[in-house]
């Protein structure tokens, strides 16, 4: 359904644009209909800045976007199928309207010809799949609600709409630990209603607990992805191997640990190999677990170590 | 004992009426306390957190008292905490990040910040804790675009953290970031604390077992109300109050999936704010309701630090 192929940007930064900063680099990953893709990776590792650019609020520097084979920038009624919930809820939402305001938008934009009852009772049922009281959140204006309220707000006014692809980026970080497993159970429920998704989340648990398929972004390159329980299972990759060993766990404190000496989280390719020449893409470790190397280099010796 | 807060009550005003977000709290943090704050979204934690510090314009002080250091603390009275403010308590809100200046270099906006507190900038001071944080002093001549998100953030803490307060409020500082920079910070206030930087610290958030590495203790809250505060330890391993049990056990473990086995959330939805349910709060959703629950249950200790507000923990 929806497809990334080499997809890169650049911001020009520093005064006069005079610097390059590659956020994104050659990223490439399907999501199919009824697929939930989480992507990881630290912060700054261009997560937002790929779900912007398949929200179309930037433009892909290079490469391309198709969705069923079609560029998205030539789609027409394109938020009709694709939308957005983003981190920071704060400021992705205008301060100046109240919540029934937002939704009405909605309303107003895509379904001008539907009644008043209908709109209503499509507006509860929303709200209530994200466990919200109408009463409570319709008559205020963003900051009059919680953090957590807000991301629910934003979760239900992209469910308004049939959409096919979601691209939820951080949608569950203010939410507690049993609201975050209600929404992510509706996630669930409209995956099995055909619903794709980019699920970018720092809950490495609830990531897996969704997903059929995990990208793990470095630097704004692809270091590991393929099936959930293959990258989870059998992380390859060094980066992956710390992220998933930085997973605070209960009745485990960090001081108990032995503390284990933090793996390089340098490509380990690159101790072997040299620092230039072109990115050698990723490789199949396994059926449907791809490997890569976080910077530019050449990695025979990587490809080796893999196999 | 660095605060005491007693029976505190703070409403919102508005037009359907008032939202009774933070109704009558009462518990203590202690020198050197490090005290995790987790609930229920919605459940008035960074009202706690908004009425220690400045209290903006709908919100309304009802009754109730706070206490810093054995001196009281004017609550209710913007003006009259205007010393207290940045000096003696520090609050991180809640996606501070993002709101930093991005015309300004660090640097610049942290003497611009000290300027309008009276103080005078501190460089070589402000160059120390940027180290101690683990970032370069260059960071100072950057843009905030040009952080990634975890090093804003230990920037921020540096920042609000600079004249050495008293109290400092985290809310929900690691949530936007990932795994490795939420444990970079988390550490960083441990440092912040054993260095005596700052005396105590109330740390909001969501992730419990990101805050059970840090604190000492872990309170809950329920519909503007408590439930439950322990040590960090008893809160994970034996708590007594209903809704700490069925949130802690919330928390999935590394490997549940859903097509092989659906995770349950707590059924039902808090109660209103605006018209609260008299008795236990938590009565509508609790297995354990029986009749007296219709009657409020108090915030009683049931053993030396644990206290818990209900009827059959007592
Ligand atoms: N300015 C306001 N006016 C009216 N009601 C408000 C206002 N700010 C917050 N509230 C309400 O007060 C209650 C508590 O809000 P608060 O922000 O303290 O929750 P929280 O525990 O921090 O939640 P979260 O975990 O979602 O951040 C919520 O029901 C919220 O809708
Ligand atoms: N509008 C912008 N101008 C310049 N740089 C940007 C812009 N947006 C993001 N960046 C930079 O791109 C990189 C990736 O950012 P982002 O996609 O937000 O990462 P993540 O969401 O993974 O934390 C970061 O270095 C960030 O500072
Ligand atoms: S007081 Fe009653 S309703 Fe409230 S938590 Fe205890 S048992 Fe449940
Ligand atoms: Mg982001
Ligand atoms: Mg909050």
């Amino acid at each position: 359904m929806l497809r990334l192929d080499r997809v890169s940007k650049t911001f020009r930064t520093g005064s006069f644009g005079g610097r390059e900063l590659h956020a994104v680099r050659e990223v490439g990953f399907e999501v199919a209909q009824g697929e939930v893709v989480s992507l990881i990776g630290e912060s700054g590792s261009g997560k937002t800045t790929l779900g912007r650019m398949i929200l179309r609020l930037a433009a892909v520097s290079e490469g391309s976007i198709t969705l069923d084979g079609v560029d998205i920038a030539r789609q027409k009624d394109y938020y009709r199928s694709v939308q957005g919930v983003f981190q920071d809820p704060f400021s992705s939402y205008n301060p100046i309207f109240k919540a029934d305001r937002v939704l009405e938008m909605i309303r107003q934009r895509f379904f001008p010809s539907m009644g008043a009852a209908d709109w209503r009772a499509r507006v509860e049922s929303s709200l209530a799949a994200v466990r919200l009281d109408p009463g409570g959140v319709l008559g205020k204006y963003p900051h009059q609600l919680s953090g957590g309220q807000l991301q629910r707000l934003l979760i239900a006014r992209a469910l308004l709409l049939d959409i096919r692809m979601l691209v939820a980026d951080e949608i569950i970080s203010m939410l507690d630990a049993s609201t975050r497993i209600d929404v992510l159970n509706l996630l669930g429920e409209l995956k099995g209603r055909g619903l794709g998704i980019l699920f970018i989340t720092h809950d490495l648990s609830l990531g897996n607990y969704v997903s059929e398929k995990t990208v793990v972004l470095r630097s704004g390159r692809v270091v590991e992805m393929g099936r959930t329980e293959l990258v989870f299972g059998n992380p390859l990759h060094p980066y992956t191997r710390n992220l998933l060993g930085s997973v605070p766990r209960l009745h485990r404190r960090w001081s108990e640990e032995e503390d284990a000496p933090e793996e390089e989280a340098t490509c380990f390719y690159h101790g072997a190999a040299g620092r230039d020449a072109t990115w050698p893409g990723l490789v199949e470790a396994e059926p449907g677990h791809f490997v890569g190397c976080a910077t530019s280099g050449t990695c025979a010796p990587a490809l080796e170590l893999v196999r | 004992m660095t605060l005491k807060v007693e029976d505190l009550r703070v409403y919102y005003r508005t037009l359907k009426g008032d939202v009774k977000a933070l109704d009558g709290v009462t518990f203590s943090l202690a020198d050197g306390e490090i005290m995790g704050l987790a609930g229920e979204s919605g459940s008035g934690k960074s009202t706690l957190g908004k009425s220690l510090i400045r209290l903006d314009g709908r919100m309304r002080h009802i009754g109730g008292s706070a206490e810093l250091d054995g001196k009281d603390l004017p609550v209710g009275d913007t003006h009259a905490m205007n010393p207290f403010r940045f000096h003696e308590v520090s609050l991180i809100p809640q996606y501070a990040m993002s709101a930093m200046n991005p015309t300004r270099k660090i640097g610049r906006m942290v003497d611009e910040l000290l300027r309008s507190r009276g103080v005078a900038p501190m460089r070589q001071e402000l160059e120390r804790r940027v180290g101690l944080v683990g970032l370069s002093a260059d960071v100072l001549d950057r843009y905030p675009i040009e952080l990634s998100g975890g090093m804003k953030q230990r920037m921020v803490m540096v920042i609000s953290t600079l004249l050495n307060p008293s109290l400092l409020i985290a809310d929900e500082v690691t949530s936007a970031l990932d795994v490795s920079s939420q444990k970079a910070v988390a550490k960083t206030l441990l440092e912040f604390r054993d260095r005596d930087l700052v005396k105590s610290m109330i740390v909001v958030t969501h992730d419990i077992s990101l805050v059970y590495q840090i604190a000492d203790t872990i309170m809950v809250m329920y519909a503007g109300k408590l439930a439950e505060k322990a040590t960090a330890d008893v809160i994970v391993s034996a708590p007594r109050h209903p809704y700490t049990q069925a949130l802690i056990s919330s928390l999935p473990e590394v490997g549940v999936r859903y097509e092989e086995r659906r995770l349950q959330g707590i059924p039902g939805r808090p109660p209103s704010l605006l018209d609260p349910p008299k008795g236990c709060r938590f009565r509508s959703r609790c297995p354990l309701a029986f009749e007296r629950c219709a009657e409020e249950p108090p915030f009683a200790e049931v053993a030396p630090g644990h206290s818990v507000a209900c009827w059959k923990a007592v």
